[in-house]
């Protein structure tokens, strides 16, 4: 008597939650989503061929507006592929101040994407409270290099200058004051009833599908694979650093949640050790003119969203040959569709936001 | 036509009808101030302070902003229904009002100082006797609270219709959503509702009132429960944080409105938080005493099987009709305090874990809630009880909340610390 058809919706590229550009073509059946489909590119710069015209120090800007909330990730994951490249090191008080940077911005990544995720499923209060304490990073970031964002800060072999003075003091009293707002948004959140309905067992990803479909980050730690490139193949100075790997069990959002959160007190112990720590001495070696010798490298690093890799070609020439990136967002933005399929429409939403993408760096 | 008919069944509730209309909007421009103030203090931020003196002015600039704003009628609409619907919206939220008691009847009127200078000479210029009770509600229906609650949910039939005849997928399913909340959480609501007049038998809304004065008691030390039931569902009804999904923007947009804007966008936002005044009035009225003052029953006693409140200044002041709409109003900002404060901090239900939390568990405990109040008005009857049996009833209902707390507690999944493990 009745006809029933499925309703083709569009999520995106305008709408509030799909984190920037991303569009998903999903198909409903009432409130069930029986098909989705992402449709990407709304972003799409090029910023792998723009390399092609650029020196290696010129390509660096173009790495910031990738990923652009972890743009310190970004520059760090190129000017280590860069050095690997021409064969150099920077000097350990460069490597310490790098690794302080970079973990500062995987904080106020880790921070964004909590804000928003819980955004997304309701919760306005942490939003604002992760807000609070991500603005106090950007303007340590700004007080160190002048931009918040896009900071292009790091020189290949080495830094472009110095931290300046009083910057120590500033960082260790933000930083040692941090896990106790970390447990605010905690109370708001970990034990509450309805946070815990709408994350627990959505979106299971098995460890065996993590590693088969190639997600990184915190997306395959929750799922209990305890792989973390900062241990795995230590990059900068990690290897002198101690810290732990949370590791979850489920691999349910929930658990992508706690990861992450756990993540970002993992990071602060990393940056207290790092600034007690500081080695004197120089900040860059003397890298004369930039050609490297023919030949290609790869690199990657852990950044905020999972494993960020650099592939360079070199041509013998000043100019970057070729720049492939293996980017985390774009790798694990494929498990969407797999995730939402037989799920709710508000499961979309806290799917999109669990996997933490950053539409910039998806598109390119 | 007798000059008391022609006043006080024509002239006076016009005065008072124009007052509501006139207040209402007022109070609700009021609220969102509030709302905004409250919510930016929770989240340390400032909230609206451009517009006049601390932002105080803000809602009229809203207010003006949708006046002047182009008024939409999507080309695919049906336009018909489409502007029928922001209309079917704010008509019951209106006459809904009409049936609550802003305070006592006034007996002696024509004695008190704030009617003389103009309610008196416009009795006198009708013709009409200023000795008869005056009530402090547009009209108190035998059926009052029947006739509201019939009267609030035709409400659903707004936001269905706006969710079809927008003719647009965001709309449509936010108009589904809604319909099928409204419709189950309208069972608890009702259930609440009858375990509280179970104690008062009368659904007048003023006799309510008068009922608890008897009583010596307000409702809410008797029954919580029912308070919290009530409350629950009601937020449920009124769309709000955190059983807002038919609005959910950060899912759908903006729900069943996402078509609108200008003036009909503002009648439904108008229509939403009379609602919520009205909502947090029954619960006022039927739970916390209405226009009683706090703690009543300190401040009345029995005089020949009746209580009346106790001589001396204490008692004419706090009973006389401007403190009982002060405290009216006093107590339905402090539940409106609750709407606020329940959307700066809570997440937001999944559409099946709204039906669920509705159907398995609010519409079970309601049931029980009535049983075990109907018991009690077996046994001891319900006016008049001796106080041991009030005591009795509110202490049932207290250990029945602290089982519910307890099962909601225990029904808690995993710990999040222990989901964790680390990796050296």
């Amino acid at each position: 008597m009745f006809e029933t058809k499925e309703l083709e919706i569009n999520m995106g590229p305008q709408h509030p939650s799909t984190h920037g550009v991303l569009r998903v073509i999903l198909k409903l059946d009432g409130e069930t989503v029986v098909g989705a489909d992402c449709d990407i590119g709304y972003l799409h710069r090029g910023v792998e061929k723009l390399a092609e015209h650029r020196e290696y120090y010129q390509a660096l800007t173009l790495t910031d507006r990738m990923d652009y909330v972890a743009a310190v990730s970004n520059n760090l994951g190129y000017v280590e592929t860069v050095e690997k490249l021409i064969g150099v090191k920077a000097p350990p008080r460069a490597q310490y101040v790098r690794m302080l940077l970079t973990e500062f911005n995987r904080i106020s990544s880790h921070l964004l994407w909590l804000a928003t995720h819980a955004l997304d499923i309701g919760a306005m209060t942490v939003f604002l409270y992760c807000f609070r304490e991500r603005e106090q990073i950007l303007d340590l970031f700004e007080e160190y290099c002048g931009a918040r964002l896009t900071t292009t800060t790091f020189r290949i072999g080495g830094l472009r200058e110095d931290l300046p003075a009083g910057f120590v003091e500033r960082a260790l009293s933000f930083i040692n004051d941090f896990p106790k707002k970390v447990d605010e948004y905690e109370q708001l959140l970990t034990n509450n009833r309805i946070w815990i309905l709408r994350t627990q067992g959505v979106g299971v990803i098995s460890a065996a599908d993590t590693i088969a479909w190639g997600l990184s980050g915190p997306i395959m730690r929750a799922s209990g694979v305890k792989f973390d490139l900062r241990k795995a193949r230590p990059y900068a100075a990690y290897d002198e650093i101690e810290f732990d790997v949370p590791v979850g069990r489920n691999g349910d959002s929930y658990d992508r949640y706690t990861v992450r959160v756990e993540e970002m007190r993992q990071s602060a112990r990393i940056i207290q050790q790092c600034l007690a720590k500081l080695p004197a001495g120089d900040i860059k070696v003397k890298v004369p003119k930039v050609r490297p010798p023919k030949g290609m490298a790869y690199h990657s690093i852990e950044g905020p969203k999972g494993e960020l890799g650099y592939l360079l070609v070199s041509d013998g020439g000043p100019h970057v040959y070729r720049m492939k990136v293996r980017p985390p967002c774009f790798v694990n933005l494929q498990a969407l569709p797999r995730l939402v399929t037989g799920r709710l429409v508000a499961d979309v939403i806290t799917l999109i936001g669990s996997i933490d993408i950053v539409l910039g760096e998806v598109d390119r | 036509m007798s000059g008391d008919v022609l006043f006080y069944w024509i002239v006076v509730p016009a005065i008072k009808i124009a007052l509501v209309m006139a207040i209402l909007p007022l109070m609700v421009a009021l609220f969102t101030y509030a709302e905004r103030k409250v919510i930016a203090f929770i989240q340390v931020r400032l909230g609206p302070m451009r517009v006049g003196p601390k932002g105080i002015l803000q809602p009229i600039a809203d207010v003006l902003k949708l006046f002047l704003k182009e008024d939409i009628v999507p080309s695919k609409a049906n336009a018909f229904i489409f502007i029928l619907a922001p209309i079917l919206a704010i008509i019951p939220a209106f006459v809904a009002v009409s049936v609550l008691p802003f305070g006592p009847e006034v007996p002696g009127w024509g004695e008190l100082w704030y009617f003389k200078f103009w309610l008196v000479p416009l009795a006198n210029l009708c013709g009409a006797d200023v000795t008869q009770p005056l009530a402090m509600a547009i009209t108190d229906l035998d059926i009052g609270l029947l006739f509201l609650v019939s009267i609030s949910s035709l409400g659903v039939f707004s936001i269905l219709f706006a969710g079809w005849a927008s003719n647009s997928k965001y709309p449509l399913l936010g108009g589904l959503r809604s319909a099928a909340q409204l419709i189950s959480y309208e069972v608890p609501l009702g259930f609440a509702l009858i375990a509280g007049l179970l104690m008062t038998q009368t659904l007048s809304m003023n006799g309510i009132v008068l009922s608890q004065m008897q009583l010596g008691w307000s409702l809410l030390w008797l029954q919580p429960i029912s308070l919290v039931i009530y409350f629950i569902a009601g937020v449920a009804e009124t769309n709000r944080v955190p059983f807002d999904l038919p609005e959910a923007e950060t899912e759908l947009v903006a729900g069943f409105h996402t078509e609108y804007s200008g003036m009909k966008f503002a009648f439904f936002f108008l229509a939403e938080y009379i609602n919520m005044i009205t909502v947090a009035a029954v619960a006022v009225t039927l739970f916390l005493g209405g226009w009683l003052p706090p703690l009543h029953g300190l401040l009345t006693h029995v005089v020949d099987g009746v209580r009346v409140p106790r001589e001396g200044f204490l008692g004419d002041v706090l009973f006389s009709p401007p403190a009982a709409f002060f405290f009216f109003v006093a107590k339905i900002a402090v539940v409106y305090y609750l709407y606020f404060w329940l959307r700066a901090t809570l997440p937001r239900y999944r559409y099946d874990q709204l039906m669920n939390l509705g159907w398995k568990f609010l519409i079970p405990l309601s049931m029980l809630n009535l049983f075990l109040v109907g018991i009690n008005v077996v046994v001891h009857g319900s006016l008049g009880l001796p106080n041991f049996a009030l005591v009795g009833l509110a202490l049932v209902n207290i250990v029945t909340v602290l089982a519910v707390v307890h099962m909601l507690r225990s029904g808690k999944a995993r710990d999040g610390k222990q989901a964790l493990g680390t990796a050296q």
